[in-house]
C-alpha cells in the first residue's frame, strides 16, 4: 500500500472525535476503581468505629487531604503523561505541597514531643497492616489507570506507569484513611506515603512492559 | 517564521478534521506526511529503507491516537513526539543503537517537507489481509471501497456499532502487526 493510500484510507470517513478522552477515561477508571477499593474496605476492613467524632478532630482532615492533593497531582500527571509532547513537570512540581505540607507536621510534632514517646507517634499500632493496606485498597484504580492509559499514547511508559500507579496508591490512601484510626502526623508522613510510593513504583515497572505501543 | 506559518495551518486543518470535516483531515495527512518524510529522511540516513515504513507506522499512530491531542497544545510538540517516539521505538526493535547518536530536535519537524514517496517495503496491505474477519471487513468495505457503514452492516451480516468499532479496533491491530 502506497503512503497516499494509506492517507485515503485514513482519512475516509473519520469523522470526528470528542475531545477531552484523557480525563474521561481517568475518571472512569478513578469512579470504578474507587468505588471497587470503597466495597473492598468496608468489607474486609471495616469504618473505623470513631468515624462520627473523627472529623472534629483536624488532624483527620489533613489525613484525607493528603492523598486527596497528590491523587489531583496525579491525575494532571496522568493525564497530561497520555498526550504525546504534552509536559509533566508542573505536574509533578505540584506533589511537593501535601508531601512538604505532611513532611513538615509530622517534624512539628516529633519536635514537640516528649523524648521518650517519638518512636510511638512514627510506628503507632498499625504500620505494616497501613502499607499493606493502602497498596491492596490501590489495586482496582491500578487497573483502572493502566487501561485508561493504554488507551492513549504515552510516550515515555515508565513515567505514565508511575503517575497511574500514584493515582492508584493515593486513592488507596483515601479510602483507607476511613478505616485507619492512627492521628499521629509522623505516622501518616511515613506509612501512608510509604503505602503510595510502592503503587507508583510498580506502575513504573508495570509501564516499561504494559504501556508500549 | 516559515515554521510558525506550516504550524498554523496543519493545525488548522486537524482541528477542523477532529470536528468532522475529512476533507481537511485529508489535506492534514496528505501534508503532514511529508513533513514527517522529511524529518525521518534527515534522521535515518543510514537507514534509507525505513523511512517509508516508519512514515507509514507514525500516519498510522496520529489516526489512532488522535483523540489524545489537545487543541491548546502546539501540534509540533503532539507529532514530533509521536514520531520521536515510533522511530526509537524502531531503533529499539533493530537493535540498531548506532543511529540513536543523531540529535532529535522537534524545531526541524516543519522545517523542510519531501514529497517524494518511496515504496514502502513492508505492505500494509499484506498486513490488513492478516486481520480477522470483524476487523478486515470493515476497513476493507467503508475505509477502502468507499461503502457506508450501514450498506457494510447489511453486506457482511455486522450490527452497524459492530463494523464501527471493527473499524477503531482492526486499526490498533494493524498497528500493532507492524510493530510484532
Amino acid at each position: 500500500m502506497r503512503t497516499d493510500q494509506l492517507v485515503a484510507m485514513l482519512a475516509r470517513g473519520a469523522g470526528a472525535t470528542a475531545p477531552g478522552a484523557p480525563q474521561r477515561r481517568f475518571a472512569a477508571a478513578l469512579a470504578g476503581g474507587g468505588a471497587a477499593a470503597v466495597v473492598l474496605m468496608v468489607i474486609t476492613l471495616g469504618v473505623r468505629p470513631d468515624l462520627a467524632e473523627a472529623p472534629r478532630d483536624p488532624m483527620f482532615w489533613v489525613k484525607l487531604g493528603v492523598p486527596a492533593l497528590i491523587l489531583a497531582s496525579a491525575f494532571a500527571g496522568c493525564t497530561r503523561a497520555g498526550r504525546p509532547g504534552a509536559r509533566v513537570a508542573a505536574a509533578a512540581a505540584t506533589l511537593a505541597v501535601p508531601v512538604g505540607a505532611i513532611g513538615l507536621l509530622a517534624a512539628l510534632a516529633l519536635a514537640s514531643a516528649p523524648p521518650g514517646t517519638r518512636g510511638a507517634l512514627v510506628m503507632g499500632g498499625s504500620w505494616a497492616a497501613c502499607v499493606i493496606s493502602i497498596a491492596l485498597l490501590a489495586l482496582p484504580v491500578f487497573a483502572g489507570a493502566l487501561w485508561a492509559m493504554k488507551g492513549l499514547a504515552p510516550t515515555r511508559p515508565a513515567l505514565a506507569g508511575t503517575f497511574a500507579g500514584l493515582l492508584a496508591g493515593a486513592a488507596g490512601a483515601l479510602v483507607y484513611s476511613f478505616h485507619c484510626p492512627e492521628m499521629a502526623a509522623p505516622f501518616i508522613a511515613s506509612w501512608y506515603l510509604l503505602g503510595i510510593v510502592v503503587p507508583a513504583a510498580i506502575g513504573g515497572l508495570a509501564g516499561r512492559m504494559l504501556l508500549r505501543w | 517564521m516559515r515554521v510558525s506559518g506550516r504550524e498554523e495551518g496543519l493545525r488548522n486543518l486537524f482541528v477542523r478534521g477532529l470536528a468532522g470535516d475529512d476533507a481537511a483531515y485529508h489535506a492534514f495527512l496528505q501534508q503532514l506526511a511529508g513533513f514527517v518524510r522529511g524529518y525521518l529522511r534527515g534522521r535515518l540516513a543510514r537507514i534509507p529503507d525505513e523511512v517509508e515504513d516508519l512514515v507509514q507506522e507514525t500516519l498510522l499512530a496520529v489516526h489512532n491516537q488522535r483523540h489524545t491531542y489537545d487543541p491548546a497544545q502546539p501540534l509540533t510538540a503532539w507529532v514530533h513526539a509521536i514520531a520521536r517516539y515510533k522511530m526509537v521505538d524502531l531503533l529499539r526493535r533493530r537493535a540498531g543503537r548506532d543511529a540513536m547518536h543523531d540529535p532529535l530536535d522537534e524545531d526541524a519537524l516543519f522545517a523542510a517537507p519531501d514529497e517524494a514517496a518511496h515504496d514502502a517495503r513492508r505492505d500494509l496491505a499484506v498486513l490488513l489481509a492478516q486481520l480477522p474477519d470483524r476487523h478486515r471487513l470493515p476497513i476493507v468495505h467503508v475505509k477502502l471501497e468507499g461503502l457506508s457503514v450501514a450498506e457494510t452492516a447489511r453486506l457482511t451480516g455486522m450490527s452497524e456499532s459492530a463494523v464501527k468499532v471493527g473499524i477503531h479496533r482492526g486499526l490498533k491491530a494493524l498497528a500493532a502487526k507492524v510493530r510484532a
